[in-house]
């Protein structure tokens, strides 16, 4: 019969109290390792949403992290919008001139290559026009690209698929450019589905709605990312929504487009009509990325950031800081708990001095008791802190399904995140702290007196 | 066996100077010899039992038990004395209540050079009688049967000295005969040295050597005198 067997009787004959200390601490780890959870998830989560394929947002001058937000996230307001002409600016001369050929525009434009085609080579440019929406769901007008270029998944490997239909086409004879891709978290809260018709509002979610719809002919399977709540539309039928026109300047230097007599395809918005909010670019050569940056933010007209630089400072600035804040106050849980075993175990002493006495006189030596008692507060610190530990992975893997949903992280029974494996030792180290008062007790404890009482 | 010469314990009093309770000239046992000490309650009975077990340290003198002498050892060489040395049946049995009967008994080896036999400690439940509740705890116990699991755990050790300090004081009649039949047959079966103190002169007379406290120590004697 060993200490430690000597200990576990103790634990257990006392077990109301010993199950209410066990409890505390219980309680206070797995509030601990649920806050690590969640701050490995919303990490995750930022970080996978903001690597999507490209590397780098172009908008309008201000606020990176809002043109972050609003257009890798599809949250906050969009800033402001580009002249379509900054968008062209990431096409070589050939692209631009026949850009002026089909929208019409000033020929000067198709003279020369864009400013910032050179540190595209090999990659894209994919624009985004926002503003719209359907209920409470951004509509984002973009080029039947955005399918077929962006990644996502852990590895950013995974292209998007359909759980039903296929992406809108530039232009279709029975839909023509009002066909729409629908997310699936809006096809799920909205009952959106392919060959419903959606109707977008302008500007916001209850603001005028638009009377042209969108063919819906698709809708994403789950990606874990702000897509699921976004409606995809055809930039051109965007374009052609009231509204949405740039008013033309006086001085404005137009070529028609060419168009063939017998085309039947309404006509498009000229290039002086049009406005991109952002663009999404992805470098064929990501050593080009920090001197295409740098050259876009002295342009003067517009910024390009890093959605994984804007969301890594966003979380060392504010959600960091608040989790960190969230942690230290469950650490504190932690430490009151421990505080609670010392306490528990010091109120036994009393009961348990003649016990101890009675050790000591079977030829127990002081330092047995002592770490008697200590092993007493490393049992409570290893049932506990075991038993916090599996409750909170438990509700977070009951919780999985949801939070996959919400974010896309896949979250195992067993899926630890970075210092969790820290918090046992310290929970024992913290045990073992709070056992020190009663085991020094039990160390102090005279035999004589204790036996004659 | 046991050699006691000029023992003299004092405490501390609360206000302030000591007390002296026990001054024993000189007090001898045998090998395997049985005493019992009489004297009245608080004469120093239980204290002399704590000195020779080496669970108080002496003010002076000296108290020699199987030719180790106490008074020269450390509190940790004193434990290791009583593990391997001394049995002790307490007056109020002292069983710990969060181990069996079994347990309690192993917890007698637990601190000793032998370790735990789990075999011997339940042959000893046995020969207290006491096999079929090894599993017990002492509050499923009657009275005399958590006296017997006491001497049970007293021999575990394999004690060359038992001390008894008024073991049958707490249990019925007839209990009592049994228990005291128990230790003196175990002590006599297994050459083991008794020292019981007693107040009460039939146990005494169970033993063919009977000590009168008033005799061996001095500070008992001078109260004794006074009183009378």
């Amino acid at each position: 019969m060993n200490l430690l067997f000597i200990a576990w009787r103790n634990f257990r004959y006392r077990a109301l109290s010993s199950f209410l200390t066990t409890l505390s601490l219980m309680l206070g780890v797995g509030l601990v390792v649920m806050v690590m959870a969640i701050y490995g998830i919303i990490s995750e989560a930022f970080v996978r949403n903001a690597s999507v394929g490209y590397n780098l947002v172009v908008g309008p001058r201000g606020s990176a992290l809002q043109l972050t937000l609003n257009s890798v996230y599809y949250l906050s307001q969009p800033i402001e919008n580009l002249p379509y002409t900054e968008y062209m600016e990431f096409f070589p001369q050939e692209e631009r001139a026949e850009m002026v050929r089909t929208y019409g525009g000033d020929p000067a434009l198709g003279q020369r290559d864009g400013h910032y085609a050179g540190y595209v080579a090999g990659g894209y440019a994919i624009p985004l026009a926002l503003g719209d929406y359907f209920g409470d769901f951004r509509v984002v007008g973009t080029t039947p690209e955005f399918f077929e270029k962006l990644r996502h998944g852990p590895d950013v490997d995974q292209p998007f698929s359909f759980r039903h239909g296929r992406a809108f086409e530039a232009y279709t004879p029975e839909n023509q450019y009002f066909e729409c891709v629908v997310g699936s978290r809006v096809a799920a809260q909205s009952g959106l589905h392919v060959g419903d018709t959606m109707n977008p509002t302008h500007g916001d979610p209850e603001g005028k709605g638009h009377g042209q719809g969108f063919q819906v002919v698709g809708e994403l399977a789950p990606t874990g990312t702000p897509n699921d709540r976004a409606v995809f539309v055809n930039l051109e039928g965007f374009y052609l929504l009231e509204g949405h026109a740039k008013p033309l300047e006086e001085d404005a230097v137009i070529e028609p487009p060419e168009r063939d007599p017998d085309d039947e395809r309404p006509p498009l918005l000229m290039i002086p009509e049009r406005e991109v909010t952002s663009i999404l670019v992805r470098n064929g050569n990501l050593m080009f990325a920090p001197g295409m940056q740098n050259r876009i933010n002295e342009s003067g007209q517009a910024q390009a950031a890093a959605p994984i630089g804007e969301i890594n400072k966003l979380m060392s600035a504010i959600v960091g800081p608040l989790l960190s804040a969230l942690l230290v106050i469950t650490l504190i849980t932690c430490i009151v708990a421990a505080f609670g075993v010392l306490v528990s175990i010091y109120n036994s002493m009393n009961d348990r001095r003649r016990d101890i006495a009675v050790m000591r006189a079977l030829g127990a030596r002081r330092s047995s008791v002592t770490w008697i008692i200590l092993f007493e507060s490393l049992i409570i610190a290893v049932v506990g802190g075991a038993a916090g530990w599996f409750l909170a992975h438990a509700a977070i893997f009951s919780a999985g399904s949801f939070i996959e949903q919400q974010t896309g992280v896949q979250v195992g029974l067993f899926t630890v995140t970075q210092y969790e494996w820290l918090i046992l030792p310290f929970v024992i180290l913290l045990s073992l702290v709070a056992g020190i008062v009663p085991a020094m007790a039990a160390y102090r404890t005279d035999v004589g007196s204790n036996l004659s009482a | 066996m046991l050699n006691i010469v000029d023992l003299v314990k004092k405490f501390q009093q609360p206000g302030g100077g000591e007390l002296t309770v026990l001054n024993v000239p000189r007090f001898q046992m045998a090998d395997a010899e049985q005493v019992a000490l009489i004297g009245e309650s608080g004469g120093g009975k239980t204290t002399l039992l704590h000195l020779i077990a080496g669970m108080l340290s002496a003010t002076s003198g000296s108290v020699c038990v199987d030719n180790l002498e106490l008074t020269k050892l450390s509190e940790q060489g004193r434990d290791r004395f009583r593990a391997a040395t001394i049995g002790y049946v307490f007056q109020t049995f002292n069983l710990l209540p969060a181990f069996t009967a079994l347990e309690n008994v192993k917890l007698g080896m637990t601190f000793g050079r032998g370790g735990v036999d789990a075999d011997r400690a339940m042959n000893l439940l046995d020969r207290v009688g006491l096999a079929d509740r090894a599993h017990y705890r002492p509050k499923q116990l009657s009275v005399g049967q958590q006296q017997r699991v006491a001497i049970a755990r007293a021999l575990a050790g394999q004690p060359k000295l038992l001390l008894a300090d008024e073991p049958t004081a707490n249990v019925d009649p007839a209990s009592a005969d049994s228990v005291l039949d128990l230790i003196i047959n175990s002590c006599q079966q297994d050459s083991i040295a008794l020292l019981m103190v007693t107040h009460s002169m039939d146990v005494a007379d169970r033993f063919s050597r009977i000590d009168r406290l008033e005799d061996i120590n001095r500070i008992a004697a001078l109260h004794h005198n006074s009183a009378s």
